[in-house]
């Protein structure tokens, strides 16, 4: 029932979870399978490269659900995307066992190296794969519970709200960088060597952890879909458009954000735990607020308040980087702050709204009377 | 071991003295220094140091330092020490006794002489001894905090010669106490006992602690009590100088945020816009600053010391202009739309901050401290520098002029009526956009001269203003929008509080308690500590 609405009401929404679907089983494919001389071959760091953007789409799509949809701007989802990691970092910490470089079968090499004698409370039970999984989802969901629980009832909104999430994140950060937090300090949490009793190295599991990836934003962009599409996503753009009204109405404003703030840090979260393995590190550095407003970026370049949007976004602006980090490394921070002036400026629909228009003057130039704008009309402009 | 001492102290008092007369031939220095050589211990190597001390040679303070510093050599070949200065492979060695050079010799050919921490002690009580009878009033001033700290009932007659000799009205007052704290060890009468408890009770520091504190429990009767209520009058006092302290550090904290955050409270008090590239307004104030002291190096170093009077206006001018043209060429397009501007001024701060990287590399650059503004001076027991107290009082300055233009100028009624209510404003035949764009101006320019001001006290690198941007958000949000007061009482509350969780929580973690305050603050209080009412608030 839900494919057939989805291919009915929403092509580009099914477009992009056939695309990402046909992803997980073709970059594998060409991985794996294709001779490595071949010009089809997908060489390994490729993969990794491209599932690390594929998680940061994820976590993209999460700030567009608060920010897009509920106009909450979040500059705190990098704590959630880094909470996530750090439970799926302790899971791999735990799997190194008497590995590491102490060889010590009980606690991690850092606990080792600071004196520690026995594992702290709060590391039991991460030698389990489903608690730590679980965890990825609670931690985040937790902390966005509580702290959307205290700030939407006293109607904390706007650049109050924005300021406080970065206070927020920069407290963590400031948090795990103390290596009495027992979270390895400054150097974080690395050195992984097995996830699920496979190499986090082989080329396989590389394979494995794209092709979760891709679901994983798959079925983000499902519910993402499904929950924007629902009588509450209705609510949702109501509160975003004019919250006192929408109180007036009856409506409690302040649990329909909630909601979809605690949703959208577990869908970081998950983000988070699926980019630690692939990119073998989780330190302190991603909880640095410039991280968060770098994830603004990407959702607002890829157009706010749609749901290819930030995904496209994501993907765009962290190809730029890559590229421009290697060609122009000078450059790279000129490109970014002109991307930041120049998509708020000229572009405050992203790449997926300049596409509708474009959209909308071809189907203006074959229809010139009648429905002219109505494809621009579709989607209300989002206010603040 | 007693009589070696009180033989060093006859000594010292001799030499001390009668410096003239204290001349011991050379070849007995050298007689006593010869048998470092052949110490078997470290005990016996004290011994020679207790000897050398004794002969009060000018020299032997030369010998002691460079034993405490592991300078000091035997040739392992015959006999022979030396002080040694290492340089590669070999070492340059020198005549201990004379100073002079004495050639240079192989790493292999010369074993060092080992001290431990034991010995450490030893050399530096004796060479306290020693400079009790120097020519510098510091090194008399240190002689006697070393035998304040460690007093020595043989060194009464030596101090009291020392005090009768002394000429210098604080070394004197310094004498005086140990002389105080040595008759507490002394086997001298009550009364003499009493006066030197009062004496050490004035001094009230946590020396003075530690001595009263050791005779408190060595003594009985009315000396004791005397000493229990002395001890406790010195700990109160020195509890109500830690409060005192924390205070200045606070306030000198407070006054740093105050700086970089009241220009921001300005453009997002006024104009509702929240100007991430604020932190890059206060580096480029600090990068003027570098760049004037440059130039000042170049063609006129006499006027160096008058460098920041130049800097002031010259950064108020480059950080304002920079924000003028950030007003005109991009804000204005922005208004209604707050988080918007946030993102897009944030670009603006990634933009600042290359161009600066590429202009002037990215490591640290110097900028030079005017010789008014070094050193520290001495108040009670708070040590303040003198570069800390400028900023409070260039702070205070700078936020007294500022509510004088908002309260007092007809500028500040306009800029004032256009946060009140801006349509009403612009009906009263206020022009808003000048408005705006002068008041970012200002803000922006605030902030360049607060770069003046914090690049004396903080590393000038391209990340300069990264440092100070969180924090002066937390300052204007706990404030409260729209007021200069609230920011001024924001700033010192958060300088103070930080101050006082330090010492308790450590530095991180007070800052991380800060924080979490604030976040819950926020919940209670949305608006601030002195937010605006009425209509303006939800428009």
């Amino acid at each position: 029932m839900i494919a057939r609405r989805l291919f009915s009401s929403d092509r580009r929404i099914a477009v992009t979870i056939a695309t990402l679907l046909a992803a997980a089983v073709i970059v594998p494919v060409l991985n794996l399978a294709v001779p490595a001389d071949s010009v089809f071959h997908m060489p390994s760091y490729v993969v990794a490269l491209v599932g690390k953007y594929l998680c940061y789409a994820l976590l993209a799509l999460a700030l567009d659900l608060v920010w897009g949809y509920c106009g909450i701007l979040s500059l705190g989802h990098g704590a959630f995307f880094a909470l996530g990691g750090y439970a799926m970092g302790m899971y791999l910490m735990r799997q190194i066992g008497a590995r590491g470089v102490y060889g010590n079968p009980d606690l991690p090499d850092f606990m080792v190296f600071l004196n520690w004698k026995e594992l702290p409370l709060y590391w039991l039970g991460f030698d389990q794969f489903w608690f730590a999984a679980l965890m990825v989802m609670a931690v985040p969901g937790l902390l966005a519970f509580v702290f959307g629980w205290f700030a939407f009832r006293s109607r904390v909104t706007g650049v109050y709200l924005s300021i406080i999430t970065q206070a927020m994140t920069y407290a963590l950060l400031l948090a795990f960088f103390r290596n009495d937090m027992g979270f390895g300090g400054n150097n974080g949490l690395t050195d992984f060597k097995d996830i699920l009793g496979f190499s986090v190295q082989a080329s396989e599991t590389r394979s494995a952890l794209f092709a979760a990836s891709a679901l994983a934003l798959a079925l983000g962009v499902l519910v993402t879909w499904m929950v924007v599409g629902s009588k509450y996503g209705k609510l949702l753009m109501a509160v975003r458009d004019a919250e006192s009204r929408t109180r007036f109405l009856g409506w409690r404003a302040e649990n329909v954000k909630l909601f979809a703030f605690t949703l959208s840090a577990v869908m970081a979260g998950i983000a988070g735990a699926l980019y630690v393995p692939q990119v073998g590190i989780i330190n302190p550095g991603e909880f640095d607020p410039a991280n968060s407003i770098e994830v603004v970026i990407w959702t607002a370049v890829g157009g706010r308040g749609t749901i290819v949007g930030p995904i496209v976004g994501a993907l765009a602006v962290n190809a730029a980087k890559s590229w421009f980090t290697s060609a122009l490394p000078e450059f790279w921070l000129f490109a970014l702050g002109g991307l930041f002036i120049a998509s708020t400026l000229f572009l405050p629909r992203g790449i997926v709204g300049l596409w509708d228009r474009w959209q909308a003057m071809r189907a203006t130039r074959r229809a010139p009377s009648g429905q002219s704008n109505a494809a621009a009309r579709t989607e209300p402009q989002p206010a603040e | 071991m007693q009589f070696v001492r009180k033989l060093v102290l006859a000594v010292i008092v001799v030499c001390a003295s009668l410096p003239s007369l204290a001349r011991a031939d050379d070849a007995g220095l050298r007689a006593t220094l010869a048998r470092v050589a052949t110490a078997r211990n470290f005990q016996e190597t004290e011994a020679v140091v207790r000897d050398l001390a004794a002969t009060g040679e000018p020299a032997v303070e030369r010998i002691l330092s460079a034993l405490a510093d592991g300078n000091l050599y035997i040739r392992k070949s015959g006999q022979g020490v030396f002080i040694g200065k290492e340089d590669g492979q070999t070492i340059a060695l020198a005549d201990p006794v004379a100073g002079a050079a004495a050639g240079t010799a192989a790493k292999g050919d010369l074993t060092k002489v080992k001290v431990n921490n034991a010995l450490r002690r030893t050399i530096r009580d004796a060479m306290g001894g020693l400079t009790l009878g120097s020519d510098d009033p510091a090194a008399r001033l240190s002689a006697a905090g070393i035998m304040l700290k460690r007093p020595d009932i043989a060194a009464l007659p030596a101090l009291d010669a020392a005090i009768a000799r002394e000429t210098d009205a604080k070394v004197k007052a310094a004498l005086a106490q140990a002389r105080a704290a040595t008759v507490l060890v002394s086997d001298l009468g009550e009364a003499e006992k009493l006066a030197a408890i009062g004496v050490l009770s004035n001094r009230g520091d946590s020396d003075a602690l530690a001595q009263l504190t050791a005779f408190r429990a060595a003594s009985t009767g009315v000396l004791a009590e005397t000493a229990a209520r002395s001890v406790q009058h010195i700990e109160s006092s020195m509890a109500a100088w830690q409060v005192a302290q924390n205070v200045w550090y606070g306030i000198s904290l407070g006054s740093v945020l105050l700086l970089a955050a009241i220009g921001l409270a300005i453009t997002f008090g006024v104009m509702g816009v929240i100007n991430m590239a604020h932190g890059e307004m206060v580096m480029l104030g600090a990068y003027t600053t570098f760049v004037v002291q440059q130039a000042i190096r170049a063609f006129a170093p006499d006027l160096f010391d008058w460098s920041l009077a130049f800097a002031l206006p010259a950064a108020f001018l480059v950080a304002g202009g920079v924000g003028l043209a950030i007003e005109r060429g991009m804000i204005r397009f922005l208004y209604g739309r707050p988080l918007e501007t946030l993102l897009a001024t944030w670009g603006v701060s990634l933009i600042l901050q290359q161009a600066v990287r590429t202009i002037f590399g990215p490591t640290n650059q110097e900028v030079g401290a005017p010789s008014w503004m070094a050193g520290a001076f001495q108040l009670g027991q708070l040590t303040i520098t003198w570069s800390r107290l400028w900023i409070v009082l260039f702070c205070l300055a700078v936020f007294l002029v500022l509510v004088f233009v908002m309260k007092r100028t007809s500028w500040g009624l306009r800029m004032r009526a256009v946060t009140q209510n801006r349509r009403m404003a612009a009906s009263m035949g206020i022009r808003t956009p000048w408005v705006d764009a002068f008041t970012f101006a200002l803000g922006s320019g605030i902030a360049g001269i607060a770069g003046v001001a914090l690049g004396q006290i903080d590393n000038v690198s391209p990340n300069f203003g990264q440092g100070y941007i969180i924090d002066s958000f937390m300052v204007v949000v706990f404030g409260g929008v729209g007021n200069l007061w609230g920011t001024f009482i924001g700033a010192m509350t958060l300088g103070v509080l930080n101050k006082f969780l330090e010492p308790y929580a450590g530095a991180v973690l007070g800052k991380i308690l800060v924080l979490v305050l604030i976040i819950l603050f926020i919940q209670k209080r949305p608006r601030g500590l002195f937010a605006l009412k009425g209509r303006a608030v939800e428009a």
